[in-house]
Formats: C-alpha cells, sequence, structure tokens
C-alpha cells in the first residue's frame, strides 16, 4: 500500500498537469488533522462526485463534526477526482487517497459514503476500485474497510445492496457514533466480518442487505423478502433523533470556488405540507425546528470561524418556520451592512414570502424563487399543493413591485393523470406571469421557467404511479419551447433521458444491481453530468442482464404490489400512503398536518419519543408521557385513524 | 485608512489562483472582525488590491496586499487581528501603512525575482543560459498573441554560480503592466518542461511612489 509520501511524490508530479489542482490538496482552513496512530476508528467521509459539488454538501459537514470531536476517532473527506485526474492516477496506479492526510482510502477502518440522489452510484463503483477496494460485499476481507451509505437514496437501498456492507436509513447524527463504537468493540473481540455486519444490523436505522433475500413472483415483481439471519429487524426502521442537536459552525473554507460558498444553517427538519411527489416530504419527518436563539448564534459563531458572505437557511420549506418572521427580523437586524447575501429557499407562494425576503434585507439580485409545480388548480389538487392562481398571480405581483426584476417558476410535467392541456397552462401561465411584470417595470421583467419531470419516488403517496414514456415527455417539452419563446423567459428542462435514468435507479430492485455493475463496466460515471451521461452504455446494461428498463417505470403498479423497497419503513405507513394516492384521483386534498393529524404513521412508531420530548420543536401533536398514558395514546391515534 | 501587508503564499495555496486569493483574502478580514472597506453601488466589492498574480502551483514570500478599512487602527492591533484569522495557506511578514494618495498597487509594480528549482539536472544549462541572453529576441506566443520575452528578462542566472548544486535559477523578469515575463515562459524557452521545475516568486519590486 502507498505510503502518504508515496502519494505526495506523485501529486507533486501530476497536479501542475491537470484542471483546478485545487481539489486535490485538502489543508483548508478549519480541517481537522488527526495523528493517524493515536486514534482507534478511521473514518473516511466520501461525496462520490467532484470536491466542488462535495464540499457543499451539509450531511458529510455534520458527521465530520461528529466524528471529529471524539478523541479516539479521526474523520477525513475525499471525493471523485475529475476524469483528468482519475486518468493520472490510474497511469501511475495511484489510488484513491484522504485530502486531510493523503492515506489511500483502502486503509481506513469505515468508509461512508453520501447518497442524496441515485445518479452518483456508478461513481460511488468507480470510487470504491480506484481505492482497490474489493466491489462487492461478499468479495470483501476481514482487512478491507468497512463500506456504508446513507442519505435520501438509501431509503431503497436495493440497487445498491451488493456493494454496501451497511446502509444508514434516516439520520446520521447519533447512529454514526453506535456504528464506530460496534467496529471498535468488534476490532476487540478479533471475530470474522459477518459478526461485524451481524452486530450492526441490531443498531437501530441500520440495514445490512446481505441479510436478506428478495425473492420475485413469476411477473418479475418482488414476492417477499426473506430474512437470512433470525435476529435481524424486519421491517428495518428509519432514525431519527429526537431533537436536532445544535448545528455545525466550524465549516471547511475552500481555497477554490465551490458550486455553493455558503454558510448551511439547517432551519427545520421535514416538512408538514404533504405533497405528493415529494419524496423529502415523506421520508424526513416528523418535523423539528431549532430555536430561533439556536439558528442567530450558529450564524453568528459560523461567520467568525469561516468569513463566507452568504448564509443559506435551510429547510424543506422556510415559510412554515413557526417564527419565521422573528427569525428573519433578527437576522436582518444582527447583520445588516455586513455585505452578507442571506438566502431562504422554498418559499410559499404567498405575498408574506416578500414581507421575508423584504426582512432580509438582502440584495435583489439573482430573482425570486417560486414552486407551483402545476399550472392548473386541478392539477395543484391532485399533487397536493393547492395554491389558487389568483394567489400566484398576486404573489407575482408583489415580487416585481417591489424590487425584483426576475421571478423563477419551477414546474414539473408527467404528474399522475396530466394532460396535454395542463401543460399548455404551463405555457399560459408563465407568459400571464411575466405580462403582470411588464405591466409593472415594463421590459426590465423577466421570467425563468425550470420544468422538471415528474418521478415517482419510493415511499411517497405516487409510488404506485407510472413514469411518462419518452414520446410524452419530448411533445410535452416541445410544445413548451414552442409555446415559451419569447426573449425574456428562459426556459430550461431536463433531459428525457437524465429523468429515465434517475427513474430505474431510484425505483429499482435488488437485480438492478447488475445493470449499475455493468454500466460501469460499460464506461458509465458521473451520470449526473450532461457531458458524461451515457444513455446507451445503460440500455446496453439493461440488455446485458436481461431486465427491461420499461418495467420498472412505465407501469402503473397494482395497489398490492410489494414494492421492492417495502422492507424499509419510513415509519410513514403504506396504509397512509395507499390512501393518500387513492384521494389524488378524486382531487382531494389534505390540509397542514400542524392543522390536523392524518396519522401518517410517525406518532404511533416514535409517541414515546415525542412524549419525552414535549413542545413545539416537534410539530407532531403532543402525546401524555408514558405513566399518565396507560394505552390512551394508542386508543386517540386509533380514534384519529378511523376519523380519517 | 489604507495598509499595505507582505505575504507568503505557502505549499498549501500553491494551487489557489489569483481570484480565489483575492477571496480568501476577502474572507481572512471577515473573519478577522477588521472593518474592511467595501465599493458603493449595486454590487459592493471589498478594496483590496494584489499586487501580482502568481501562476498556478507557484509559491511565493513576496506576495503584496493593499487594503482599505473603514476605521483609523494601531497597526499593532491589526496585525494581531490578522493573524488570528490567516489561512494555513498564508504566512504574514509585515504590515504598513500606505500614505494616500498612491496609485493602485497594481500599477506600481516593476519586476518579480523568481526561484526555480529543477527536478533534474540539465548537463548544458549554463550553455542554455548563454544562449539564450545572447539572443537579440526571443519570439514567443502567449495567449495567441506574440511577443518578444528576451527584453523582459532582467536577469538570469544559475545559482550558486559554479555550486554544488546545479539545479537552481535565479531571474528577475519585468512585471509592469503589459510587459510581463513569465517564468514558465522562460522555462520553455530553455526547453524545460514545466512540470519539472518548482517555482518559487522571491521578490517584487515597486516604483516609488
Amino acid at each position: 500500500m502507498f505510503t502518504p509520501q508515496e502519494i505526495d511524490a506523485h501529486l507533486d508530479e501530476i497536479l501542475p498537469t491537470v484542471q483546478k489542482p485545487g481539489r486535490y490538496t485538502g489543508g483548508e482552513l478549519n480541517q481537522v488533522v488527526k495523528d493517524w496512530r493515536s486514534v482507534k476508528t478511521r473514518f473516511a467521509l466520501v461525496f462520490p462526485d467532484i470536491y466542488d459539488i462535495g464540499m457543499s454538501n451539509l450531511g458529510l459537514a455534520i458527521l465530520y463534526d461528529i466524528l471529529n470531536r471524539r478523541q479516539d476517532v479521526l474523520a477525513e473527506r475525499a471525493y471523485a477526482p475529475w476524469t483528468d485526474m482519475e486518468s493520472a492516477m490510474r497511469k501511475r496506479r495511484l489510488p484513491l487517497y484522504s485530502l486531510e492526510t493523503h492515506h489511500p482510502l483502502a486503509a481506513f477502518d469505515v468508509i461512508g459514503f453520501s447518497l442524496p440522489y441515485e445518479t452518483l452510484y456508478t461513481n460511488l463503483l468507480n470510487l470504491l476500485d480506484l481505492a482497490e477496494i474489493p466491489l462487492l460485499t461478499q468479495e470483501r476481507s476481514k482487512d478491507d474497510p468497512l463500506i456504508i451509505a446513507g442519505g435520501h437514496a438509501a431509503f431503497n437501498p436495493e440497487p445498491m445492496a451488493p456493494f454496501i456492507d451497511a446502509f444508514v436509513i434516516g439520520e446520521g447524527e447519533e447512529v454514526v457514533i453506535e456504528i464506530v463504537e460496534t467496529h471498535q468493540a468488534w476490532q476487540r473481540s478479533g471475530a470474522d466480518r459477518q459478526a461485524l455486519l451481524r452486530s450492526l444490523s441490531r443498531l437501530w436505522g441500520v440495514y445490512v442487505p446481505s441479510l436478506y433475500q428478495p425473492h420475485y413472483d413469476s411477473d418479475g415483481a418482488v414476492s417477499h423478502i426473506e430474512k437470512l439471519d433470525e435476529e435481524a429487524p424486519l421491517p428495518i426502521l428509519k432514525r431519527i433523533v429526537p431533537v436536532l442537536p445544535p448545528p455545525p459552525t466550524r465549516f471547511i473554507v475552500p481555497y477554490i470556488e465551490t458550486v455553493h460558498n455558503r454558510i448551511p444553517i439547517e432551519i427545520m427538519r421535514g416538512c408538514t405540507r404533504g405533497c405528493r411527489f415529494c419524496h423529502a416530504g415523506m421520508i424526513t419527518r416528523p418535523v423539528r425546528e431549532r430555536p430561533v436563539e439556536e439558528v442567530v448564534a450558529a450564524i453568528e459563531e459560523s461567520l467568525q470561524h469561516t468569513g463566507f458572505e452568504e448564509i443559506g437557511l435551510l429547510s424543506l420549506s422556510s415559510s412554515d418556520y413557526t417564527h419565521i418572521l422573528d427569525l428573519v427580523q433578527k437576522v436582518g437586524e444582527k447583520f445588516a451592512g455586513k455585505h452578507l447575501e442571506i438566502s431562504l429557499p422554498s418559499l410559499r407562494i404567498e405575498s408574506f414570502s416578500v414581507d421575508l425576503m423584504d426582512a432580509l434585507k438582502g440584495a435583489r439580485h439573482g430573482g425570486f424563487t417560486l414552486a407551483p409545480e402545476a399550472a392548473t388548480e386541478r392539477m395543484r389538487e391532485i399533487i397536493n399543493k393547492p395554491v389558487s392562481t389568483e394567489q400566484l398571480m398576486e404573489t407575482a405581483r408583489a415580487i416585481y413591485s417591489r424590487g425584483w426584476t426576475t421571478i423563477k417558476l419551477y414546474f414539473m410535467i408527467g404528474h399522475p393523470s396530466e394532460t396535454i392541456e395542463d401543460v399548455q397552462a404551463i405555457a399560459d401561465l408563465c407568459k400571464a406571469v411575466l405580462a403582470e411584470g411588464r405591466k409593472i417595470i415594463g421590459r426590465r421583467a423577466r421570467l425563468n421557467a425550470g420544468v422538471s419531470t415528474f418521478i415517482p419516488k419510493p415511499h411517497t403517496p405516487f409510488q404506485w404511479a407510472p413514469c411518462d414514456s419518452m414520446e410524452q415527455i419530448l411533445a410535452k417539452q416541445s410544445l413548451l419551447k414552442r409555446e415559451l419563446r419569447d426573449r425574456d423567459i428562459h426556459l430550461t428542462w431536463t433531459k428525457p433521458e437524465d429523468t429515465l435514468l434517475e427513474a430505474w435507479l431510484s425505483r429499482g430492485d435488488r437485480r438492478m444491481s447488475e445493470v449499475i455493475f455493468r454500466a460501469w463496466q460499460n464506461g458509465a460515471k458521473f451520470d449526473a453530468w450532461q457531458e458524461h451521461f451515457n444513455y446507451s452504455a445503460w440500455l446496453e446494461a439493461f440488455a446485458g442482464a436481461h431486465l427491461d428498463p420499461a418495467f420498472y417505470t412505465h407501469r402503473e403498479r397494482p395497489i398490492d404490489e410489494v414494492f421492492p423497497w417495502e422492507h424499509i419503513s419510513a415509519s410513514v405507513r403504506k396504509k397512509f400512503l395507499t390512501e393518500d394516492y387513492l384521494w389524488s384521483l378524486r382531487r382531494q386534498t389534505r390540509v397542514d398536518c400542524r392543522e390536523r393529524c392524518f396519522a401518517c404513521g410517525i406518532l404511533p412508531t416514535f409517541a414515546e419519543m415525542r412524549s419525552q420530548h414535549p413542545g413545539e420543536a416537534w410539530q407532531c401533536p403532543e402525546v401524555k408521557p408514558k405513566s399518565a398514558r396507560q394505552g390512551m395514546a394508542l386508543i386517540q391515534i386509533a380514534e384519529t385513524e378511523a376519523a380519517t | 485608512m489604507r495598509i499595505r501587508i507582505y505575504f507568503a503564499k505557502t505549499e498549501a495555496m500553491r494551487f489557489t489562483g489569483h481570484l480565489d486569493l483575492h477571496k480568501t483574502w476577502e474572507r481572512t478580514f471577515r473573519r478577522s472582525g477588521l472593518p474592511l472597506s467595501y465599493s458603493q453601488g449595486f454590487h459592493p466589492q471589498p478594496r483590496l488590491q494584489l499586487a501580482c498574480a502568481l501562476p498556478l502551483g507557484f509559491t511565493s514570500q513576496a506576495e503584496i496586499l493593499d487594503a482599505w478599512l473603514d476605521a483609523e487602527l494601531p497597526l499593532e492591533d491589526i496585525r494581531s487581528a490578522l493573524c488570528a484569522a490567516i489561512p494555513p495557506g498564508i504566512r504574514l511578514q509585515r504590515i504598513e501603512i500606505v500614505q494616500q494618495p498612491s496609485a493602485a498597487l497594481q500599477t506600481q509594480v516593476l519586476s518579480a525575482e523568481y526561484e526555480i528549482t529543477l527536478k533534474e539536472d540539465i548537463p548544458d544549462l549554463d550553455d542554455r543560459i548563454a544562449r539564450l541572453l545572447a539572443q537579440q529576441s526571443i519570439l514567443r506566443e502567449w495567449r495567441h498573441k506574440p511577443y518578444d520575452l528576451r527584453p523582459l528578462i532582467e536577469m538570469l542566472e544559475t545559482s550558486p554560480a559554479n555550486g554544488a548544486d546545479r539545479r537552481i535559477l535565479r531571474t528577475r523578469l519585468a512585471a509592469r503592466e503589459g510587459a510581463t515575463g513569465r517564468p514558465e515562459e522562460l522555462l520553455a524557452a530553455l526547453g524545460i518542461a514545466p512540470d519539472r521545475a518548482k517555482v518559487h516568486r522571491t521578490g517584487l519590486a515597486l516604483r516609488p511612489g
């Protein structure tokens, strides 16, 4: 194995020959470097795309902070090298190494991959290969690092099951430490690798795929999941933390430009809106908020530690943060005149959102973003984002008249039961909004329309729905391109091939792993990058694996189909999702669940936790402590369920 | 007040380009809590001026930055605030007050000195240097524009002259606006590939005023 000194000697020669060599050196402000031999567990945190993108990932920044706080653990970073660097490394047989101490990844005890989206899968294989670590769980020996992965995509872990020793389902803040401790105990015991995997599977939120075997019906759908280990849990329940721990504030400050040069502060996790297409909204429940004081203190501290010029106050729906006005006023007052840009994404479509942006006293450049997702009221009822068109127009008027010249509207095509008229309505709405802008500010008014394509994601009420076919997508997109030919309208869309790949990967079963493996062998990597995405490599991989891509994406699933992700519980019950899907077909909407609990499944699962953490940090109804409850909670919940 | 900061750009930052170095300094000031001035207007910019861009991959012990502050502060306070805030790739050398008014820092640079360490021994290095310096003009192309490198070379020697280690070159190249000699161009003219050498800037000469 290469030593860090040997790696450095090679880097000395390679780095002057590649683009943006600053991606590969490490050494930035706030990185944590520990003595390699002084710790018990060496943990590599890997984002399977380039540094420029991975450095903005909040999840890994949180874990980096938590792990490095432990004296007996070191955590270091690694990212995918860009293609020029990769070929230079392969030419010299230089393995993937960590940025902090330049150790080969294979020298670490645990390697944790972040998988926020599915188009990173081939990169993950490529990185394992570049790290000279066997790709398959079953081929790894006792001396190989433990390979774990987590992130939103892990809620359907099956397509990556053969490659990952253990997945973290849900939130990592607590379980990452339990994984470290389990690993340390296993090292002391001297037992075999199988023993490590078995003890990991006992941790709440950890899924060890090799302890389960999916079986299939003759029609190709999953019939059932078999446990291969008696004590392995089934279903595997996602992990949550009862209270959001204090946010990290000592972010690493890159020496080179990255995609988001900002301090990310999560103000709230989860969302109470229940948009039926929204994967994040379903899997990140329950809603937990951070107190205003904690957010303000975190901003102040991280400004001192980093000097960044931009703050992102992150959540799935900023407007729904209980004390949002208080927060933006405090932030606006406290940080005004400091040449600081504060972004507040995901605002609701109402003029109050414009008040919020005003209170932040931020600059007006960059445009104001709204996400109606659909252009007709019928469609918005189906997706459960019921905003009236009048409300949207009124918000648009407020935006244009208060200093913004550009409005960005996000839409999706391909929602269940969408017709060509619904797509035409997107074009009409864009024109109508721009027309309002022109009335108010004349020729300076601009409109950006971002139109992506709906993918029925696992664990959502739309998981039964089919995707649009290539032909349908192309027809809808060409309508929009034809209709929105205005020099003040800027239309962007997702290529249908990109959508289909993401759909296959997010809906795949364990057999999909062969497709991923073959696609990687066919040269697929950086699938999230336009210039690298290789559609034919994927089609060939499907053919080679004797699987039909349409089976995964263009088939409306029977309501009783067993999904490949059925054994993974996001604790939102299938019964609730089924009902919500049926409601959507009747255009029946649900109000914000803070107004009324629909018993999605979170509270029954986490009743004990909720009772121990009363108050407004959780947006679910309160649950009495166990002593006072004595079965009452269950009765109440049963009543609520009956009432719906 | 306008201050002048002399600093070294070390190994850790050798791949940070000019614009990113500028950004790094802005963030250093923001961390320090010093009242950095910003320009007026729709897109306020920090009032910082770097003397002379250092090509990617080079290190330097002779970088200069001018910064404007909104308050008059004792140099010692500025120094200690900056010391607490600088990143690993920057080493602070000294700070002085610039008597205003004075021209933009970039326009004051006259020349830059470099120490070039070759990764391998070139037996006829002295001959190559002698031949190069004997030429009336050295026509080369930079970004598709032809130019003459010869008048930009103010000094070029091996060091130590006739010493044991033959692999260190010292050079002084013009660095005026519109007349900048580049070490990598000099190396190319000597027939040395740029990745076979390490370049370190050792001095920047400013014209008085």
